[in-house]
């Protein structure tokens, strides 16, 4: 019927109705009277003993229901056992009786209440019947031609295409999915990434170190040794290469001089600096390291040579998890040292690698690193929240970083640096950071994640 | 960031003004301040112990302030308010001084060398004719709450203790005993108690159980005493009750202990300079003496004000502005640090007040005035720096197969590069002596004992975590591995690993190995013994 109506020889109506039917069980009664009917039919005028009634089919469920009617009694003192009476002449079975009309089609004589009570007891039951009303359709004819699903080669080859019929493609469904490989969206936004410093000139950083030395995390980067950064709580210290060694002596101990005494037009931080503390080697907290090493070896060249420097690699951090939070994620920097540098170019070079991402609203507010000075985060107008949310962190490199390096004195280091994962979850609404990294992403996300278009 | 709780109201009150929460928001960002935010105690209990334990708590605002880590003078009301009324040209910065006492010989705090083995450093002061309210006395607290969180570093590095001088009389000695041999009533008991006995008392103490560790071990612990023998405290741990502070208090005496003396200096100067303010001769504290065990002496608060001077060139230049040497002069002295034109070309003479321990060098002077200018109002340019751009090579070469294996049927994975043992040792049949791997120090749980040594255990981690998904799975990783190198400064080296797997009904070797010669393809890598590759049996 269905391939019929689908090509309009007929058309169908769908109806349905309901009506009362007898169960096997409410015919049986129909025909030979209900359970307590025959029960008190069984009963002689002289009684019945209650183990001879209950030994009747009819009898257990008949005995309570004409009990509960009051149409008979039982003498429970009678010699012979307990015994059964008449206590009325005559009964009138309504259950038999409206179970028939019900069988004669007349159920509607019947209150909605009564019908309930049977159908609880199993004599009733309510059936829906649906129907098909066929007509005529707008194509019809006696005769059914099949209609092709596709054109094959033979039909081109013969020319029976030109008497052929073919059923119209079903545009409501989905086409076959490719089978292809895909991969991973936060790889996908760190290529974008990648892409948009290469356009504004940045070389990439050699990051593929994830142990690094205390020295060149936190010391060279004129952090103190008692920031709570470093402690236990922060940062993953190893046990095993536990130490570091090759430093190099003359920077090492200017490194010392400036945290402990200061110089370079310091004060320093006045606390006795241990070389025992920046031996400790730790996973990297954050890419920073990689670019004090790479300003190092800049300044170590005969002659000073602008550079643009950046990287996208991992970090880590022994911090509280949460929702947004795990112990490994990417950073995002990018380093500018150049004869001159102002905070101005900080802001602009800023401005132009968020454009790049589609934000050309910033705002920058003062901030604190213990490396940078001033600094600055940054911020960006969100339509949808509209509120203004913090896209990332920035600064001017400290001359007691720069300088005990042996960069000349007019040398400005710029940097910025933001998370890969934060814009990644919010670019594909993700907010649950395990459902994006780690072993646990269900890999139907990946199979569906869009292509990363970050100006949008 | 250290974030201060401050009542709305009474801020506004010393501001002279209400703001609504925008405006307040929008001079908190000029300031490099964050409103983080607008609560009440109701709301916080609340939110942190249900409702119910809320009732008859206080709907007072309460404005949550986010600070710099480096600002100790930002850390309570009354900075907050100075600071903000100085850059709001409201007032004037306030002059602090140290004053010799009215009458007599300063107090005197004689330093044993006992002390040495344990707490070696410690410095005083006075605060004379001081009016404490219930708010004030809150904020003193709170204050040395905020400041042994912070620069103090949980106490570790300088505890601080403040006395009712009324209730003592110097001179005071610091010194250090044998745990059995302190004895005294703490603050909020009722009876004495032995040094010993309060460490087993605080071990279920909430707040003081975290500073035990401190000197717990050590054969004395560090004390302090007045001229009759009253315990004035057992620092870093608690304070004696009989010198404990109250709202009628009029004499304080602050000292401070400390492993690291230019902290306590600091941690000092900012109590003094916070709290003076309530003296009746307002921002003047009376020197104390501190006698060392060599015998030298030295008069404490130092409530230094260091002069530095830098151009207007050198402002104008780092920062990209163009201002005169007068109006940064000017926006330097809202920032709290006193600047004048010396005259002598575009030189300016600031002065840094003991609040401000935070600038050490010409550039934090840079700052604060680029932020009195207003970081919005530089105009932004575009460095002239010309470079060409340069991939590291591994990266370009990763970059170029991830989407050659995807092309050819392959799914990405992002994997966690620190694992447990058994993920690089047992579960592959291994040692984990032999794995080369590195070993962490203090892993939080067992998903962060070492690095991986190999990406097939993230790999399979994976799978598992999608077996439920259409078969099969093919996936593939390109990521680093870490591994021990003793050629290296560090020790260890990160090794870039290529790895793939498939999952199946039937294992499908041969896929994996036709992945293989794809990608040596690929690679321009002939399949061939000697001059190309091969795969053999491994042992």
């Amino acid at each position: 019927m269905t391939s019929c109506w689908s090509v309009q020889l007929i058309s169908a109506e769908l109806r349905s109705s309901k009506h009362w039917e007898l169960s096997g069980e409410g015919t049986e009664i129909a025909e030979q009277g209900s359970h307590e009917a025959r029960v008190f039919g069984s009963i002689p005028p002289q009684g019945l003993t209650q183990s001879d009634l209950m030994k009747l089919s009819f009898g257990k469920i008949g005995f309570s229901k004409a009990m509960s009617s009051k149409w008979i009694r039982v003498d429970k003192a009678h010699e012979g056992g307990p015994r059964v009476f008449r206590t009325v002449e005559s009964i009138e079975d309504q259950v038999r009786e409206k179970l028939l009309l019900v069988q004669r089609g007349n159920s509607s004589q019947l209150e909605e209440k009564e019908k309930n009570e049977l159908k609880k007891r199993k004599l009733l039951s309510e059936v829906t019947v649906k129907s098909y009303w066929i007509t005529k359709g707008s194509s019809f004819s006696t005769t059914i031609t099949k209609q092709e699903t596709e054109l094959t080669p033979e039909m081109i080859a013969s020319g029976s295409w030109k008497e052929k019929k073919f059923k119209p493609y079903n545009f409501q469904a989905m086409g076959v999915a490719p089978d292809c490989g895909h991969m991973h969206p936060l790889m996908k936004v760190r290529t974008q990434f990648r892409q948009i410093f290469l356009e504004m000139g940045f070389t990439e950083m050699p990051t593929n170190n994830f142990i690094e030395s205390s020295f060149w995390n936190f010391d060279s980067l004129f952090q103190p040794q008692q920031h709570p950064a470093r402690d236990q709580h922060d940062t993953f210290f190893l046990s095993d290469p536990a130490l570091a060694h090759d430093f190099p002596q003359d920077y090492l101990e200017r490194v010392k001089k400036v945290h402990s005494e200061g110089g370079y037009g310091s004060q320093g931080y006045k606390y006795a600096w241990k070389v025992e503390e920046a031996q400790k080697n730790i996973l990297r907290t954050h890419t920073t390291a990689v670019s004090a090493r790479m300003l190092y070896k800049l300044a170590q060249q005969e002659k000073f040579t602008p550079v643009k420097y950046f990287s996208i690699d991992r970090v880590f951090r022994n911090e509280t998890l949460d929702a947004t939070h795990l112990a490994e994620f990417h950073q995002i920097e990018g380093v500018v040292a150049d004869r001159g540098l102002t905070l101005g170019d900080l802001m602009g070079i800023l401005h132009a690698f968020f454009t790049k991402l589609g934000i050309t609203k910033l705002r920058f507010k003062p901030a604190y690193n213990p490396y940078t000075e001033p600094s600055m985060e940054v911020f960006s107008y969100h339509e949808g929240l509209k509120k203004w949310v913090e896209v990332g962190n920035s600064g001017v490199f400290r001359p007691e970083m720069l300088l005990p390096m042996g960069l000349p004195e007019d040398v400005s280091v710029i940097a910025w640096g933001l998370s890969l994962e934060r814009p990644t979850m919010i670019k594909y609404g993700i907010n649950n950071i395990r459902e994006l990294v780690g072993h646990k992403v269900n890999l139907q996300m990946v199979y569906d994640s869009p292509v990363c278009r970050l100006e949008s | 960031m250290p974030t201060v709780g401050v009542k709305r109201d009474l801020l506004f009150t010393a501001l002279g003004r209400t703001y609504t929460d925008e405006e307040f928001d929008e001079l908190c960002f000029e300031y490099g301040l964050e409103l983080d935010e607008i609560t009440s105690e109701k709301e916080i209990i609340s939110r942190e112990q249900g409702g119910s334990k809320a009732s008859g708590a206080s709907d007072v605002i309460l404005y949550k302030i986010d600070v710099p880590a480096n600002r100790y003078d930002l850390l309570c009301l009354e900075g907050l308010v100075r600071g903000l009324q100085v850059f709001m040209n409201k007032m004037e910065a306030p002059r602090y001084r140290r004053v010799r006492p009215v009458s007599g010989e300063p107090q005197r705090l004689v330093i044993t060398k006992e002390t040495a083995a344990v707490r070696p450093h410690a410095v005083a002061a006075v605060l004379r004719n001081i009016t404490f309210t219930q708010e004030r006395y809150d904020s003193f607290i709170e204050l040395q709450d905020k400041l042994h969180q912070n620069v103090c570093r949980k106490r570790s590095l300088v505890a601080i203790g403040t006395h009712d001088l009324d209730t003592i009389s110097g001179p005071f000695t610091y010194t250090a005993k044998p745990p059995g041999e302190i004895s005294f009533k703490p603050l909020n008991q009722t009876k004495e108690y032995t040094a010993t006995q309060l460490m087993s008392l605080y071990k279920t103490d909430s707040h003081l159980k975290h500073f035990l560790h401190i000197i717990e071990d050590k054969p004395v612990y560090p004390v302090i005493y007045d001229s009759n023998g009253v315990v004035l405290s057992m620092p870093p741990i608690i304070n004696g009750d009989h010198s404990k502070i109250s709202l009628e208090t009029k004499n304080v005496f602050i000292e401070c202990t400390a492993t690291d003396v230019t902290k306590a200096k600091i941690v000092l100067d900012m109590m003094v300079t916070m709290f003076s303010e309530y003296c009746a001769q307002p921002f003047t504290v009376e020197e104390a003496e501190v006698v060392y065990p060599d015998g030298k002496t030295c008069k404490y608060p130092e409530l230094a004000y260091r002069k530095e001077k830098l151009s207007s060139e050198f402002i104008n230049r780092k920062v990209g502005i163009n201002e005169s040497t007068e109006t940064l002069a000017r926006l330097l002295t809202k920032m709290c640090l006193r600047s004048e034109v010396t005259g002598a070309g575009d030189e300016i003479e600031v002065e840094i007040p003991p609040t401000r321990s935070d600038v050490i060098h010409a550039c934090d002077i840079m700052e604060d005035a680029a932020m009195a200018f207003g970081f919005n109002n530089i105009p932004y340019t575009t460095p002239l720096t010309y470079t060409v751009a340069h991939q590291l090579p591994v990266n370009k070469l990763t970059e170029l197969l991830r989407q050659e294996l995807a092309a050819a049927g392959f799914t990405e994975a992002l994997t966690f590069a620190l694992c447990s043992k058994e993920d690089i040792a047992d579960k592959l049949g291994k040692k984990i002596s032999e794995t080369r791997a590195v070993h962490i120090a203090n892993p939080k749980t067992a998903e962060f004992q070492v690095a991986r040594t190999t990406l097939l255990p993230g790999l399979l981690k994976t799978v598992a975590a999608n077996r439920k998904m259409p078969l099969p799975l093919k996936l593939f990783e390109i990521s680093d591995v870490v591994l021990k190198d003793e050629t290296k400064d560090v020790g260890a080296r990160n090794s870039r690993r290529f790895c793939a797997v498939y999952y199946n009904k039937s294992p499908g070797f041969e896929v994996i190995h036709g992945l293989l010669d794809r990608t040596m393809q690929l690679l321009e890598e002939k399949s061939a013994r000697g001059d190309g590759y091969h795969i053999q049996a491994a042992e």
